[in-house]
């Protein structure tokens, strides 16, 4: 019986598997590359984010992109190049723009992040709305992941590089940025390096993350992965890398969700995220129920 | 290198309003100095200015170019909640030999478990630091401190929240400091341990009171004095006239008197 199974072609285990989709349909592979250039760049972005108190900030500068999305939209119509180059500027406007007015003025950078992104999404909304249709409205909100093209491949996987070379020359000074801010200016004058590269790092997931999920869902690869991965690893470089691995399996089973249920593909990989998100939160090592002092006898002192 | 600091007419402060008034004196290399004087006195501001983490209003700083300097805040602003080891945290100390990009050696690894060692931490390196106690952190933190290996050591008030037993294993590190000729600044309020361990005191009232041997300072005229001191935050109170008086310094921002 062994024997006949470990004969069998690669294609029928696939389909035993549930995988044939990523076989046999070029979209799905390309929908796939996209989906792991994602998680191995946005997903350690997140763990930063999310060990900075920063998620909500992800949130609303993934908010803040829209209108220079939507102006790249404008000029050059559905356009990777276009949309990107806009999209970035839009987001470093406003991660520099509020933390100015923060650091000069008597304002919060909190609140001052949710003038700038509000401001940002309703010119994004009213652009978008004056040109296009609630097709392409919807498009720039929730993303096409299943129908990435070679130029928004490209910039995925062009981001990833450069977000894995940026984080392996900035890791040190962002884990010091994070962790103890004072000691970090006391030695060096690495603080704003820190501060400002792992903010342009961060725009630059999101738009990659904007053309596979939309402005709306971009962050979930940032924030959902890293907080499923806090439940079970103490420690960070286990956290980078279970976030990183987690974020692709849920890409693989919302991708799969989607192709045999019929469901819109970004909402499914940000459920699946989500699922994974809760599942740990109950069942991982630090999570609920492991938690729970009578699960866990403790030893003698 | 351990080099003579020089204050010359230092005046720190935060909008205007200095907490640190026209501060004179010489710290000899070597010495190990309490800083004493009542909350709101001005010692955090001058560790912090002496960290170079606070700009002068007026005056300057002499002899700290080339120094090695660690510091250690009041409230450490460290999130304790980091998922990261004790050992990663202590090697952190070795900044100035590694810096940004370089991985550790064997050796310094060996010396990460050395200064854990020193601090009674050694088998405590592979915890997470949310395991540690309050001593326990505050010695993680003089390990690292120790592979700082710096010429001048700043300490605001290491002790507080620390039990006996730690504060004086602790304290015993920094008169190995001492011998080993580095200067030491630390702001302490335990005035019998300021008598016991510090030959040298500086009490502070916004300026200084007295500067010297401890015994010389920490009398009781000296301490009554520094007690006249006020917290107020005079919105009023007219610019402080001797900041004119000094045209050459590289900081000549106008700032408030200080009202006694």
């Amino acid at each position: 019986m062994n024997g006949t199974a470990m004969a069998l072609p690669p294609s029928i285990w696939l389909h035993w598997l549930g995988l044939a989709p990523f076989a046999e349909f070029g979209f799905m592979q390309r929908a796939l590359l996209g989906c792991l250039a994602l998680s191995v760049s946005a997903s350690p972005i997140g763990v930063f984010l999310m060990l900075r108190r920063m998620s909500l900030t992800g949130d609303a500068m993934a908010h803040g992109i829209l209108p220079g999305a939507a102006v790249g939209y404008l000029l050059s119509g559905l356009s990777v190049g276009a949309m990107t180059l806009g999209g970035l500027m839009a987001g470093l406007v406003v991660a520099i723009g509020s933390g100015l007015v923060a650091r000069s003025t008597v304002m919060r950078e909190d609140t001052s992040l949710a003038a700038f992104y509000l401001i940002s999404l309703a010119i994004g909304v009213l652009i978008v709305s004056w040109r296009g249709s609630n097709v392409d409205l919807l498009h720039v909100l929730f993303g096409t992941v299943l129908a990435l093209n070679n130029d928004a491949l490209w910039l995925m996987v062009g981001v990833a590089s450069i977000t894995l070379l940026g984080l392996a020359v900035l890791y040190r000074p962002l884990v010091l940025e994070c962790l103890d801010p004072v000691f970090l200016r006391s030695v060096s004058c690495w603080s704003p390096v820190a501060h400002y590269g792992f903010l342009v790092l961060l725009v630059l997931n999101l738009v990659a993350g904007f053309h596979a999920l939309g402005t709306l869902m971009a962050v979930g690869f940032l924030v959902l992965p890293a907080a499923a991965a806090r439940f079970w690893v103490r420690e960070i470089t286990a956290l980078l890398v279970l976030s990183s691995l987690f974020a692709l399996l849920a890409s693989v089973a919302g991708l799969l969700l989607s192709f045999h249920a019929d469901l819109p593909t970004g909402p499914a990989i940000v459920l699946s995220l989500g699922a994974l998100y809760l599942g740990s939160m109950f069942v991982g090592r630090q999570g609920l129920l492991c938690q729970r002092p009578s699960l866990q006898p403790h030893l003698k002192a | 290198m351990v080099h003579p600091i020089h204050l010359d007419n230092l005046t720190l402060g935060y909008e205007r309003h200095p907490a640190v008034h026209h501060l004179s004196l010489t710290l000899a290399p070597g010495s190990l100095v309490g800083v004493v004087g009542p909350n709101g006195s001005g010692k955090s501001t001058l560790l912090k200015a002496l960290a170079r983490l606070l700009q002068p209003m007026q005056g300057q700083v002499h002899g700290l170019t080339g120094q090695r300097i660690a510091y250690l805040p009041q409230h450490s602003e460290i999130d304790r909640g980091f998922p990261i080891r004790v050992a990663d945290l202590v090697a952190m100390g070795l900044w100035h030999e590694v810096g940004a990009l370089g991985g550790l050696t064997r050796g310094q690894r060996r010396r990460c478990e050395d200064a854990l060692q020193t601090v009674g931490l050694g088998e405590f390196g592979h915890r997470t630091l949310d395991t540690l106690s309050g001593g326990q952190f505050q010695r993680a933190l003089f390990a690292r401190l120790l592979l700082q290996d710096a010429d001048l050591v700043l300490l605001d008030e290491p002790f507080a929240a620390v039990d006996t037993r730690t504060t004086q294993d602790l304290l015993a590190i920094l008169s190995q400091w001492h011998r080993a000729g580095k200067t030491v600044l630390v702001v302490l309020h335990d005035l019998p341990q300021v008598m016991t361990h510090c030959p040298e005191a500086l009490l502070l009232a916004r300026s200084a009171v007295a500067f010297g041997s401890t015994h010389d300072v920490l009398t009781p005229v000296n301490l009554q004095r520094a007690r006249r001191m006020t917290e107020a935050w005079d919105e009023s109170a007219p610019v402080c006239q001797d900041a004119m008086a000094f045209p050459e310094s590289p900081a000549p921002v106008s700032h408030r008197e200080v009202m006694p």
